[in-house]
């Protein structure tokens, strides 16, 4: 093979559209925008039927005590806030309050999965309960495996941290859990706005 | 005088056994998913063939009834989830990263996963015929209460592996879609602009948003089943205060919208392959693409269709009706293109353009057919008679497979090197369209007459009809044979391709065949033009000519 090309034919390029260009974020942000859709549709079933149900609410339960899925729900939210603050001292190269940041993030992600299982073994009705007790612990089951997911993510995060030299410029990882982070956060106002709130 | 990678390893000698095991390379992966497809193509056509046995005598009398319910149930689901969708997955990975000039997928080792997907809800799906109580029996929809019955008690029955094997399906389509839609949108060619995209990319797009956004319904509806059939709850048991016409809901909501998955990109195969079978360029070119998105946002609000007679409420049934005739308008807009680039072109009757051409008159005749059945007292009329499941195989056989074929045929040269052989091709064209159309166009009379769908025996006054459509699906069983024959020995002592036997134009027209592992590499033209410039003169990319005449010469010292 003795050919060649000119190489002024072609052009070169290498950022954007280069040969190995990491789209790891797109395909994320992709994934999440699907994955939400699976949430929509347990919330548009729950929806469904409990408008629909004769008697919603199984025989001896008055409803779901709200006070402590409350505080629950305070922690969840702000932990948002202070996943944001370690991305934020990754940003200035400031590892150790990086690292800080994100235990905490991960400690009150770990506090809601316990209250969650606190609140769960105190409940009188079960999985298979009628509609109600189906959806609340199909819906409450499938946001905290997303809660657990994403504290499996962080942990991952913090490992690769101590790796040297692993953050410098930027690590899509910590970006992607992060995004991942906010989204179970959102998911569940939604859900506690639709289980806890609305018992009328 | 470096050799510049791209054009001198235009014929790399790569071992054939690089099929066989995990590969990253999107040209590998391609060819795995559509000989695999073909390989389950030939188990669902089986079971077909079975199928209209039986429905040959008025009688039950080849298979039992039992047996007939999982032989329909199993027919279904693996033609959808074992053949057309992994032969179209096939199909993009070959198709988009050449013809928008990027070396591979945008993640290569995700795409590996997805593929090797198939054979684990493949195999799983086949068990199924092997497990106590037989495969799952109550059709591919799996509507409850017939699918959370589960007389034997067993935890592995054959409904349970058939939900195991769907969910898989959608973790593998889903992991795909995510490919497909982030290497249309980050990996063009320089100069490609979304309206410089040939249409088979937009058509891509198109169909993969939709499996984005509609398969986790379709994942949340079949969690809920899983749970119903297994765990015991109540989420489709009125007896427990659930609804089973919610399943439909979830059901649907993903399964109509994935007729589009399948067809969309059948468009774009259409809308590739007419102009260069007509040397004229796709008339319309904006609106074609821009009616695939059209048909994305309308198909996701059309799938209360198949449950008019469900007990929806009035209102629903006509603003589910009004949308769905809505569907004809941009599909209309795409026949009209089709038209209008066929239109005082310079045809030549190639095997891909009769297949085009087939499918097509196919396409027109199941549009006809799916505006009747859209109109509420029609539907509920033929609903669950033979006139939907004719309807049905219109689109997926009569449209869709014949534009895979005729795809296979256009494409095979570029990613084998060899050139099919037309006479062996013709002959498939002639036995498939005769086929096809004798054991579908029948099922519309026996609709209309009343038969019911998924019976294994019937009343003597549709015996006639039945016969013709089990002499055509026995037809359709041999039409397999000249195709399977000419891919064989074509692909092992074919004549060899040049880089564009068709003369078409494209990004992957301007590779040698095979194109090199990474395709373009880093040289990756310029594109200056819209696609489809024939007849005009116009180039698509920058120095056309002298890449032209590179691979020319190239091919000549080979």
């Amino acid at each position: 093979m003795t050919t060649t090309i000119n190489p002024e034919l072609t052009a070169e390029h290498g950022e954007g559209h280069g040969a190995h260009a990491n789209h790891n974020l797109t395909g994320f942000i992709i994934f999440l925008c699907s994955e939400s859709v699976i949430f929509l549709a347990f919330f548009s079933g729950y929806a469904i039927l409990k408008l629909s149900a004769l008697n919603w609410l199984p025989p001896g339960v008055d409803g779901l005590e709200w006070r402590t899925p409350l505080i629950n729900t305070a922690v969840l939210v702000s932990s948002s806030g202070t996943i944001v603050l370690a991305e934020h001292f990754k940003g200035k190269e400031k590892l150790w309050l990086f690292r800080g940041f994100w235990l905490l993030t991960m400690a009150m992600g770990s506090y809601f999965l316990y209250g969650q299982a606190v609140e769960w073994s105190g409940l009188q009705f079960g999985f298979t309960s009628g509609t109600f007790g189906g959806t609340f612990y199909l819906l409450t089951g499938f946001h905290g495996l997303h809660v657990a997911t994403g504290i499996f993510l962080m942990g991952l995060m913090l490992v690769k941290s101590f790796l040297p030299g692993n953050y410098v410029g930027g690590e899509q990882g910590v970006q992607a859990t992060s995004l991942f982070w906010h989204f179970v956060d959102v998911i569940w106002i939604v859900l506690f706005l639709l289980i806890y709130v609305w018992q009328g | 005088m470096t050799p510049t990678p791209s054009l001198a390893q235009g014929h790399p000698q790569l071992s054939w056994t690089r099929y066989l095991g995990f590969s990253t390379d999107a040209k590998v992966i391609g060819i795995q998913y559509i000989v695999l497809a073909f390989f389950f193509f030939l188990i669902g056509g089986f079971l077909a063939m079975i199928i209209r046995g039986e429905l040959l005598t008025p009688p039950a009398d080849l298979v039992d009834r039992t047996v007939y319910n999982g032989l329909y149930t199993m027919h279904g689901t693996i033609m959808l989830f074992l053949f057309i969708f992994p032969v179209l997955n096939g199909l993009n990975n070959l198709l988009i990263p050449t013809m928008i000039g990027a070396p591979d997928m945008a993640f290569p080792r995700l795409n590996t996963a997805a593929f090797w997907l198939v054979p684990v809800f493949g195999s799983l799906l086949i068990a199924s015929f092997f497990v106590p109580g037989g495969p799952a029996y109550s059709g591919w929809w799996s509507y409850p209460p017939v699918s959370i019955q589960n007389p034997l008690g067993n935890l592995i029955s054959g409904q349970s592996l058939w939900l195991l094997a769907v969910a898989l399906s959608g973790v593998s389509s889903i992991m795909g879609a995510i490919n497909f839609v982030t290497t249309i949108l980050r990996m063009r060619a320089p100069g490609m602009t979304l309206f410089r995209m040939p249409v088979f990319c937009w058509t891509a797009l198109a169909a993969q948003s939709l499996q984005l956004i509609g398969l986790p319904a379709l994942t949340g509806g079949a969690v809920m089943l899983l749970f119903d059939l297994t765990v015991g709850t109540s989420f489709y048991r009125p007896e427990g205060g659930g609804d089973p016409v919610l399943y439909q809901h979830f059901f649907w909501f993903y399964s109509h919208p994935a007729v589009y998955v399948i067809i969309l990109p059948v468009f774009g195969i259409f809308s590739e392959l007419f102009p260069v079978y007509s040397r004229k360029p796709l008339f319309g070119y904006v609106y074609v693409c821009l009616a695939s998105f059209i048909i994305v946002g309308l198909g996701l609000i059309v799938w209360v269709h198949h449950m008019f007679p469900s007990g929806v409420t009035m209102w629903m049934r006509n603003l589910f009706m009004f949308t769905t005739m809505l569907i004809a308008v941009p599909t209309g807009v795409k026949v009209f293109a089709w038209l209008g680039t066929l239109w005082r072109g310079k045809i030549q009757l190639t095997t891909p353009m009769l297949f085009c051409l087939g499918g097509l008159i196919n396409f027109v005749f199941a549009g006809i057919t799916g505006v009747m059945l859209a109109t509420v007292p029609i539907d509920i009329h033929v609903s669950n008679t033979y006139f939907v499941v004719g309807h049905f195989h219109y689109v997926i056989y009569g449209a869709a497979v014949m534009g895979i074929f005729a795809a296979i045929y256009h494409w095979f040269p570029k990613f084998t090197g060899r050139m099919p052989y037309e006479g062996l091709g013709k002959l498939h064209f002639v036995l498939t369209f005769i086929g096809a159309n004798l054991n579908f166009l029948p099922m519309h009379p026996l609709g209309l007459m009343g038969m019911p769908r998924r019976v294994s025996s019937y009343d003597p006054e549709f015996a006639f009809w039945n016969v013709l459509a089990s002499l055509g699906a026995f037809l359709l069983g041999v039409s397999i044979i000249p195709f399977l024959l000419n891919m064989i020995s074509s692909w092992a002592r074919g004549p060899k391709a040049t880089h564009n036997p068709w003369n078409a134009i494209g990004l992957e027209w301007l590779l040698p065949s095979p194109p090199p592992v990474e395709n373009f590499e880093e040289h990756v033209p310029t594109v200056i033009s819209r696609p489809y410039g024939y007849g005009t003169g116009l180039p698509l990319v920058e120095h056309q000519d002298e890449i032209e005449r590179q691979l020319t010469l190239q091919e000549a010292s080979a």
